[in-house]
């Protein structure tokens, strides 16, 4: 069978390393190519929504279904460019601009109350009544200064989520 | 073994419905913390809203790195023909293996087999009436063919701790990496075994060769099997004649470096569990059989083309139910007890996920601490 990682030259390597701007080592793109291999059963050079949801810890996250539109189908390099938001190096305005794209359903660059009402909706369930969701965020909406009828940009989300520390990290393991 | 089939299902009744649900320990309870419920206080604000980030970082974690894939990860052997000088004689090793050491072994077993069968079909068909007789000698017949299929792969096996003896209301429970684990037990001591029913010339032999020895099949997509399993456990625990009992509670092969969760149905029967634990050396070959990437002839295959089968057996400590601990905090107690024995690292999942979807029991948990954390956020101030 041989090992799987000894198939990425040095020059695919770089190449990926280039399409997320140097945000993984070498090495840590090698431990994701084998995870990747992994993942991918049937060995078409990408992974499915039904691949990765057969990792249960994926599976029963929130927000897995969500994410899914944005992992359907990926193949290696889109790949690590979908995680390296996650890596240590990772800038802010990356993190923040991956949060962005996550409520931003339809990509138009704007997100509406109902795109945040949607994110609320998974993160919350049926343990909160749709009505009772809708009155705190616009509640929280109004104090911070917008209203439910603001269409929230990459930059109110940058002012937003900019500085609270926020902590979105993930070490790739490496042997 | 009653709750075997459980994912597989659609719960018919409530009753199964709540079995279900207490099939499964919390899972909360193994998550590493960091989860993303963490207990943040203060009013509740527009960017505590907004920050979705942990729940993203533990569904990007899951992505890299998870602790069931890891369950069932063959780990292929590290290479060491790597230079000129142990090229030859990785070479000659290659040659020693397939041409001396596998038709040597293929004659073993087919001579194990004439032996068998020659002996076990009179013995079947002519004891009729002394069925006492018969399983006696059907029972040493079934452990000389399986000593046959260790020699087969060289088995080096160490038994540690005393031998199992017949007596009832008493079930044996191990872990589970091969289908070679039970071949490896059964040379020692007849047991009865539960099992998946398997296909092809398994199947045929479950059947026939191993019913002989009180063995009970199942399938784990059936849900009137699982009835049906149960009482037949119930009914074999109570013999004092019938051989001991073997179940592999965790109900699918795992790699020997982990544990997944154990099915309770081995301990709600009212027995003493006798815990065994199986730890098998990769230094020659990796034990595990993949049943994803292999089929059970290959699998024996790849053993008997190694060197050697190198693994410990230990029989430990008889266990019983303290008052006041439910199936489950006994099948952990049980579980612990042979990771620890093994060195095997404990998984919060259920085996079985490797053919169903986790339950949405799970995602509801984190759904209400989220709104919990919430609505409790929103009346400070």
């Amino acid at each position: 069978m041989g090992n799987t990682s000894s198939m990425l030259t040095q020059y695919d390597i770089e190449e990926v390393q280039e399409h997320c701007n140097h945000t993984f080592s070498q090495q840590e793109i090698v431990s994701l190519y084998q995870r990747f291999c992994q993942l991918d059963r049937n060995g078409g050079g990408f992974i499915s929504a039904e691949e990765f949801l057969s990792v249960p810890e994926f599976a029963v996250n929130p927000l897995s279904q969500r994410l899914l539109r944005m992992l359907d189908g990926l193949n290696f390099k889109e790949f690590v460019a979908f995680l390296s938001a996650f890596s240590p190096r990772a800038t802010l305005q990356q993190k923040v601009e991956f949060i962005f794209k996550v409520y931003d359903s339809d990509g138009n660059g704007k997100v509406t109350f109902s795109d945040m009402l949607e994110v609320l909706r998974d993160l919350s369930g049926q343990f909160i009544s749709e009505q009772q969701r809708e009155q705190v965020l616009t509640h929280v909406l109004e104090e911070a200064g917008y209203t439910k009828n603001s269409l929230l940009g990459l930059s109110d989300f940058m002012k937003i989520l900019g500085n609270n520390g926020l902590k979105m990290e993930v070490e790739v393991p490496v042997d | 073994m009653n709750s075997n089939s459980n994912e597989m299902v659609k719960p018919s009744s409530s009753s199964s419905e709540l079995e279900l649900d207490l099939d499964r320990p919390n899972l909360e309870d193994y998550l590493p913390s960091g989860s993303s419920i963490q207990e943040p206080r203060g009013k509740l604000r527009l960017r505590d809203l907004l920050d979705i980030s942990p729940t993203l970082t533990e569904a990007a974690g899951a992505i890299i790195d998870d602790s069931f894939t890891r369950c069932f990860k063959s780990n292929s052997p590290e290479p060491w023909n790597w230079n000129v000088y142990l090229f030859p004689i990785w070479c000659c090793g290659v040659v020693i293996r397939y041409f001396i050491l596998f038709p040597v072994r293929v004659l073993i077993l087919t001579i194990g087999w004439i032996i068998f069968l020659s002996s076990y079909i009179p013995v079947h068909f002519l004891l009729k009436g002394h069925d006492k007789l018969r399983k006696k000698i059907e029972r040493s017949l079934v452990e000389l063919i399986c000593s046959f299929f260790v020699a087969s792969w060289t088995g080096v096996v160490k038994y540690h701790g005393p031998r199992p003896s017949i007596r009832p209301k008493q079930v044996f429970v191990a872990n589970h990496t091969s289908m070679i684990d039970f071949i490896i037990l059964e040379q020692m001591t007849a047991f009865a075994v539960i099992m998946q029913k398997h296909p092809g010339w398994v199947g045929l032999l479950q059947s026939t060769i191993l019913e002989s020895v009180g063995c009970i099949w199942f399938n784990r997509s059936e849900a009137k099997d699982r009835e049906i399993v149960a009482k037949k456990l119930r009914d074999h625990v109570q013999g004092a004649e019938n051989n001991p009992l073997l179940i592999f509670p965790e109900g699918t092969c795992v790699n020997n470096h982990y544990t997944v969760m154990f099915k309770k149905g081995a301990f709600e029967l009212g027995c003493t569990v006798c815990p065994v634990a199986i730890k098998y050396n990769k230094i020659f070959v990796d034990a595990f059989w993949n049943s994803r990437k292999q089929s059970f002839t290959m699998h024996l295959l790849q053993l008997m083309t190694s060197w050697a089968v190198v693994c410990d057996v230990w029989y430990l400590e008889p266990q019983n139910i303290k008052p006041g601990e439910t199936a489950i905090e006994f099948a952990e107690r049980v579980r612990d007890i042979i990771s620890v024995r093994a060195g095997l690292k404990k998984v919060p999942w259920d085996g079985y996920l490797k053919y169903s979807r986790p339950s949405p029991k799970h995602r509801e948990q984190k759904q209400q601490s989220f709104s919990e954390s919430m609505l409790r956020r929103l009346e400070e101030k």
